[in-house]
């Protein structure tokens, strides 16, 4: 045990250079050269949507804020069409403003577009239900259903003046170059989670609730994304969290932090994959066959996949 | 007289078994009331005896509030994490006991029937309150309020208290505090980092508008 501080301060520090490099860089993107490590996301476009007051007074406006709406209070306002206790803007902070958020305005731009998840060319409405799909373990609203419409006329208002076709500085979760120094530990992250995640999301992952409205969401468990869903793999989850948690303190946590806990918190059972066909490792095989997945495999012992149960309703 | 002595012994031993319990267990309805004799002054005196609070003097309700909540502020108003001239030499002259029977006491009492009258703002202020709190100012890293505090800021849970209903001055105070860093007993710096983005007209504005929110309750538990 004695060398391994000696190596995490070694790690630490080539993780703290780039970063630090990547922050100068985004601090003054206009004027600075690009970071040496992250040419390619220093030369996107950059992008800002516009501000709520700008909506129109009018029945496009309407469908705007509408869709807003939907965004902000998921299971207030599309309860049919979900089935946990998120809300859209739980993994798109600020509404689906927020650069490194995975922003709407970026995504929207981004479509249509071939996705090998499900190996077609997906419209931006076919995106849409897959989140419902996924991360709000409920069920796809139709394509000219009105949820759809309205999280589509949302997120085609803030990407209001966009170019389309390209990614924009921001799109997404900050992946690029964005590795864990160490490979990622249950142990550790499990520590992160008790000293930077409980507070809000609670010892189990749980979330909090007021008046059965959840405030924090859950992380894990019945009432959590599915296995389907795009945060259940780790190098999504660390990427987001590296940006934007512990929430309203992001970039604040270390590389390794990020990556721990994400592996932490995507170790943990949540609701089976609605792809799920015979068992696990078939399953496993047909959709999450990448090592950012533990879908199927064996973490401390335990098969991890094998879903959790239906909630009664 | 037969039955009225036996009342009396009861009486006279239930007094002797607190005395002898001492510190064990403390009579918070006793403090809070009439002070602890050893330089705590009444409770009441300045939050009320419904515990409701003065929202002009900026002495902020505790009735109703989250015990594990209350507890913290008693204990670090005694360690000085958070930095207050009046409470200071309170909660230093309380013993730890009697600080934990205080939060149980504040927290079981009833939510004051009547919130504190809204002070008058004018409509842009509580345009812009109404927009830090609910939807906060990504563009420096500040979420809505009510992303933590609960919807309207009814609270949530031991870390997250009700803002709704509190006294505009008290909470005004409190985002000063954080600002200058004399309270610093928030959980990952979470309030230092906010506060440390808000000008005075932001901090006048939000106060208001949550003061002028329906009192909630101590908020939900997981």
């Amino acid at each position: 045990m004695k060398p391994a501080p000696r190596i995490a301060l070694i790690a630490l520090a080539m993780v703290i250079v780039p970063w630090a490099a990547r922050s100068s860089g985004q601090a003054s993107r206009t004027t600075a050269a690009p970071a040496a490590t992250k040419p390619a996301a220093a030369a996107l476009p950059a992008f800002t949507p516009p501000p709520d007051s700008a909506i129109p007074d009018d029945p496009f406006g309407a469908l705007v804020r509408e869709g807003r709406d939907i965004f902000l209070d998921t299971p207030g306002h599309a309860k049919p069409y979900v089935g946990n206790g998120l809300s859209c803007s739980n993994c798109h902070l600020d509404a689906g403003r927020r650069a490194n958020s995975a922003p709407m305005w970026a995504a929207y731009v981004r479509y249509p577009r071939y996705r090998a998840k499900n190996g077609k060319v997906n419209t931006f409405a076919d995106r849409l239900r897959g989140c419902f799909q996924f991360s709000m373990n409920g069920k796809a609203p139709a394509a000219d259903s009105d949820v759809i419409r309205a999280l589509t006329a949302y997120s085609y208002w803030l990407a209001t003046g966009a170019p389309t076709g390209k990614n924009l500085a921001g799109y997404g979760y900050p992946k690029e170059g964005f590795t864990s120094p160490l490979p990622p530990s249950y142990a550790r992250g499990q520590q992160v989670y008790a000293s930077h995640c409980a507070l809000c999301h609670g010892t189990n992952g749980e979330g909090q609730q007021v008046a059965g409205k959840f405030v924090f969401p859950p992380l894990w468990g019945p009432q959590s994304f599915n296995w389907g869903a795009g945060m259940g793999n780790i190098d999504n989850a660390a990427a987001f969290i590296k940006a934007n948690m512990p929430f309203s303190r992001g970039d604040t946590l270390t590389d390794q932090d990020a990556w721990d806990v994400a592996m932490f918190m995507d170790a943990h059972e949540r609701p089976q994959d609605p792809r799920f066909k015979d068992s696990v490792a078939a399953t496993r095989k047909q959709h999450h066959d990448s090592k950012w997945s533990l879908y199927g495999t064996e973490v401390n012992g335990r098969l991890v996949g094998t879903g959790t149960p239906p909630r009664g309703r | 007289m037969h039955i009225r002595n036996r009342r009396l012994i009861f009486g006279a031993s239930m007094v002797l078994c607190t005395a002898a319990a001492g510190a064990a267990t403390p009579d918070a309805a006793h403090i809070a009331a009439a002070g602890n004799g050893r330089g705590a002054p009444p409770c009441a005196s300045c939050h009320g005896v419904a515990g409701d609070g003065q929202a002009a003097a900026g002495f902020p309700r505790l009735a109703h509030l989250d015990a594990g909540y209350l507890q913290r502020q008693l204990d670090n108003f005694a360690d000085g994490s958070r930095a207050n001239a009046t409470m200071a030499p309170i909660a230093k002259s309380l013993t730890a006991a009697e600080r934990q029977a205080l939060a149980a006491y504040y927290a079981g009492m009833p939510l004051p029937a009547a919130t504190q009258p809204p002070v008058a703002d004018s409509g842009s202020d509580r345009a812009r309150g109404e927009q830090l709190a609910t939807r906060g100012r990504w563009s420096q890293q500040v979420p809505g309020c009510v992303q933590c505090h609960g919807p309207q800021g009814v609270g949530v849970g031991a870390h997250f208290p009700p803002l709704a209903g509190q006294s505009a001055l008290y909470i005004a105070n409190q985002l000063r505090a954080w600002r200058s860093g004399t309270r610093r007993n928030d959980p990952l710096g979470l309030m230092q980092h906010v506060a440390s983005a808000l000008d005075d007209a932001d901090i006048r504005a939000v106060s208001t508008w949550f003061a002028a929110q329906p009192a909630g309750g101590k908020g939900g538990k997981p």
